[in-house]
């Protein structure tokens, strides 16, 4: 049996692992004919050359760059008080998963979920009473890509079926939610991302093959296609402009890109990441957008000056992100980690304000709730979480007839308080001391 | 978020601990150098300490670049407007030929494609690039006449240049700019500074959405102030922009918001339906003598009419921009010092904190809520009743319905 999991993980690792520039692995193969045999020699000379022109062009590039960048976000930041430490706290466990968790997204609702996973099951949850409200098993495994519609009455799932497959959600019981699939994008790999844009009636998807691209789901017709990555697209968001247009991917190539959705061009291109960027989250205001990747950094880079313009890394952090968002103010950045934490960094200063551990393998997707009330992660170890802040920390101590109350504060501005009573308080006066418990 | 006047001088004060009347004057000397440009009346170069949009000049380095760039520049002026230059501009314009003779194609062609590139530009970045263009070139090469900020006499050894300096004060303005949205923004935030009267997750009491859901007939205070942060925050509380079109409605503009909302509606609706809606804006809000007829410039208009014979998901994109950003510079800015607003924001409430229970593991109940794919059903059914209704109405209240479907917080 253990043998059996063991071969199943390899094979389905495969395909996720499998990260290379597809136009290189096509040109190691040798040819059988002489002639295309130097002919491809000197093709290859020519792309060695090209190569290295291009990363010349490249480092002159940021060196112009960096001759601007002599004022770091930091420092304009110094006058901004600080956070002081955070404690996050788990409010809501959602078990049910029988695999691991892959992807998740919240309702408009600000309330219900809709989470994937490895053994092809998509589950609808209402995280705030934990029920589960539909369940629908795809006929794939490692969904890596699910959404709900902004409506919140359809989810859209996909993976290694290489299709993205809208559900409508019905609250017959008896109906079986399968039936009423429908197949809205093709690609010729791996999904690994979907999201509605302002409607129920166009997906955005992007995909191991390479590319991006935007679907009408009434018809399932392709509307445009993003062409750029020179390797598998891992992640996409939608940015929250006025005029709505934009998006960002970010991919194996290390590169984050963004899209104009009406011509299918690449307006800016990014790369500063030394590995696979796993997910890209817009700032709230549209302006800059952060990203998460295997080289435990996160960046964030902002479009009007057309640069990166912090890093929040930490020497103790050696494992990959797999997913970031913002907090609704922007002030907070969530990272999800490869060894089963979360870090929460103060954008601004760039510090890590807060650690929560809980998870018990590593955290695979990450987001905040449309109001900004809560967070959500989900995890290899089957379930998913919802998270908040900790107003105070009780630490109760009894000893014999004394008891002392510990509060530990979370916000920066207020001191610790520390109580001791000689019997046990009346609840009126525990009351009044003891404020925003956990 | 393009740093408006008021930002620039805010920014001043703040960095250089000036008062506002030095703020004034040195960043009117950056606007007369031209490190800042104005996108508004872009020929009269004076910082204006309110909300018109400005934008910082994309510096120019080397002198064979300023010679190609000139010539460039008035090649497509003379391109797109024949023979408009300027006697002032012809003479350069001769000079530079003769300079630059051996690849004079080569900049014809420069100038037609930069020329073509931009009319496949969105309407604002054009506009914007045009305002930038315009403003470098009055103060690099000013017209015969008029003062010239760049005149520094007799040429001295040490003039180095203190646009390097600038730039990177872009950069820090930027970094400003991401402080000012994270105060701003600040008592929003529930994981920072908690919600009132309690965070549902927390106390299990779903209080604070039923306050704030969709049709509350009195909304929270934090909710009405965050409309005045930018138009886009008005307009996706559904709510907000209810009010807003009860304000048009008293201005007589309300038709703006309409075509508006019927604009997103064919953009983000669906393709089968595309020909159809379009028709129906065409009539309610374009043709000559219609009931609800738009303001829109003749240039965007005749090019949307052209567009309409063959109608596609983006056709009403120009107007529709068009449309967006003149209320957003007229009507919004008065909606926010009209005294609808401010009645709004008077009789706003501002919930009371819930005092947590002593015991935490005496647990609410923790209610369930209806299902949104529900609440859609139940609105399709109302839909089909009401399919009597006028024409001009039609648009408008579909898409309502849409809208709350789409936007519905229940708790």
């Amino acid at each position: 049996m253990f043998y059996l999991d063991f071969l199943i993980v390899i094979l389905c690792f495969k395909p996720f692992r499998c990260r290379s520039l597809p136009a290189q692995r096509k040109y190691m193969r040798s040819p059988l004919i002489p002639e295309m045999a130097t002919q491809e020699v000197q093709l290859n000379e020519t792309l060695a050359h090209l190569k290295t022109e291009s990363e010349t062009l490249k480092s002159k590039l940021e060196e112009e760059r960096a001759k601007l960048h002599d004022v770091e976000l930091h420092q304009v930041a110094e006058k901004v008080e600080g956070l002081g430490q955070f404690v996050m706290k788990t409010r809501r466990t959602l078990k049910g998963h029988g695999n691991k968790v892959l992807c998740m997204d919240w309702c408009k609702d600000k309330r219900r979920i809709v989470s994937s996973s490895q053994d092809g099951k998509v589950i609808v949850w209402d995280a705030f009473t934990t029920n589960k409200e539909h369940a629908v098993t795809m006929p794939c495994t490692w969904v890596m890509a699910c959404a709900y519609a902004p409506s919140g009455c359809a989810v859209a799932c996909g993976g290694l079926d290489n299709k993205c497959s809208v559900y409508p959600l019905s609250l017959d019981k008896n109906e079986n939610l399968a039936a009423k699939k429908k197949s809205v994008a093709m690609h010729t790999n791996y999904l690994s991302a979907c999201s509605f844009t302002n409607s129920d009636m166009q997906i955005l998807t992007s995909s191991g093959d390479g590319t991006c691209a935007l679907w009408d789901v009434e018809s399932g017709q392709l509307l445009q296609s993003f062409h750029g990555h020179a390797a598998d697209v891992l992640c996409l968001d939608l940015a929250p402009s006025e005029t709505g247009n934009t998006f960002v991917s970010g991919g194996c190539d290390k590169k984050a890109n963004v899209w104009d959705m009406r011509s299918g061009q690449c307006i800016q291109s990014f790369e500063t990441h030394e590995s696979d960027i796993n997910s890209v989250r817009y700032y709230p205001s549209g302006d800059a957008f952060a990203s998460g990747s295997d080289d435990a950094t996160c960046r964030l880079y902002d479009l009007r000056a057309d640069r990166e313009v912090a890093i929040y890394s930490k020497e103790s952090i050696i494992f990959g992100v797999s997913s970031v968002d913002f907090s609704l103010s922007g002030r907070l950045l969530f990272g999800g980690y490869n060894d089963y934490t979360i870090n929460v960094w103060d954008v601004l200063k760039g510090t890590r304000v807060s650690i929560l551990f809980g998870h018990e393998n590593r955290v695979s997707t990450l987001r905040v709730s449309p109001d900004g009330t809560a967070f959500s992660t989900g995890s290899w170890d089957h379930t998913l979480r919802v998270c908040d802040d900790c107003y105070f920390f009780i630490g109760i101590k009894y000893n014999q007839n004394l008891c002392t109350f510990n509060f530990t504060p979370c916000a920066p501005d207020k001191p610790p308080l520390s109580l001791t009573a000689t019997h046990l308080p009346k609840y009126s006066n525990l009351k009044k001391h003891i404020y925003r418990s956990t | 978020m393009l740093p408006k006047g008021r930002d620039i001088i805010d920014w001043l004060i703040q960095k250089y601990n000036v008062s506002e009347e030095e703020s004034l004057h040195v960043g009117g000397m950056l606007v007369k150098y031209g490190y800042i440009y104005p996108l508004k009346e872009p020929r009269s170069l004076v910082l204006r300490p309110d909300e018109s949009p400005y934008r910082f000049q994309v510096s120019r380095s080397s002198p064979i670049q300023y010679v190609y760039l000139d010539t460039i520049y008035l090649a497509k002026k003379n391109i797109r407007k024949q023979g408009e230059l300027m006697e002032y501009e012809k003479e350069r314009y001769s000079v530079l030929h003769k300079r630059i003779n051996h690849t004079w194609d080569f900049v014809v062609m420069q100038a037609r494609e930069q020329l073509r590139a931009s009319k496949q530009r969105r309407k604002a970045d054009r506009i914007v690039l045009e305002c930038q263009e315009q403003a470098y070139w009055l103060i690099n090469r000013p017209p015969p006449g008029v003062h010239n900020v760049l005149d520094v006499g007799l040429e001295r050894p040490n003039n180095f240049s203190a646009r390097v300096t600038l730039v990177s004060g872009f950069i820090a303005f930027i970094y400003f700019l991401f402080v000012k949205y994270s105060e701003q923004y600040l008592n929003h935030d529930p994981i920072m500074q908690g919600c009132l009267p309690s965070n549902p997750w927390i106390s299990d009491d779903t209080a604070h959405w039923t306050m704030n859901a969709d049709m509350v007939p009195t909304p929270t205070r934090l909710r009405v102030e965050r409309w005045s942060f930018s138009f886009m925050e008005l307009l996706e509380d559904s709510m907000g922009r209810r009010e807003f079109m009860t304000y048009l409605e008293k201005e007589f503009s309300a038709e703006n918001l309409c075509f508006w909302q019927a604009c997103e509606d064919v953009r983000h609706g669906e393709s089968s339906r595309i020909v159809e809606k379009v028709e129906d804006i065409y009539k309610n809000f374009l043709a000559p003598g219609a009931a609800r007829w738009v303001n829109i410039d003749s240039k965007t208009m005749d090019k949307t009419l052209e567009g309409i014979r063959h109608p596609h998901r983006f056709v009403m994109d120009d107007a529709q921009m068009h449309i967006y950003f003149l209320m957003k510079k007229d009507s919004y800015p008065r909606y926010l010092k009209s005294d609808l607003y401010k009645n709004m924001l008077a009789k706003a409430i501002v919930p009371q904190e819930t005092k947590k229970s002593v015991f935490p593991f005496m647990r609410r109940q923790r209610h369930s809520s209806p299902s949104p794919a529900q609440a859609a059903t139940q609105a399709e059914d109302g839909q089909a009743k009401g399919a009597g209704q006028a024409d001009i109405d039609r648009i408008f209240v579909i898409t309502e319905i849409n809208r709350r479907t789409q936007l519905r917080c229940l708790s």
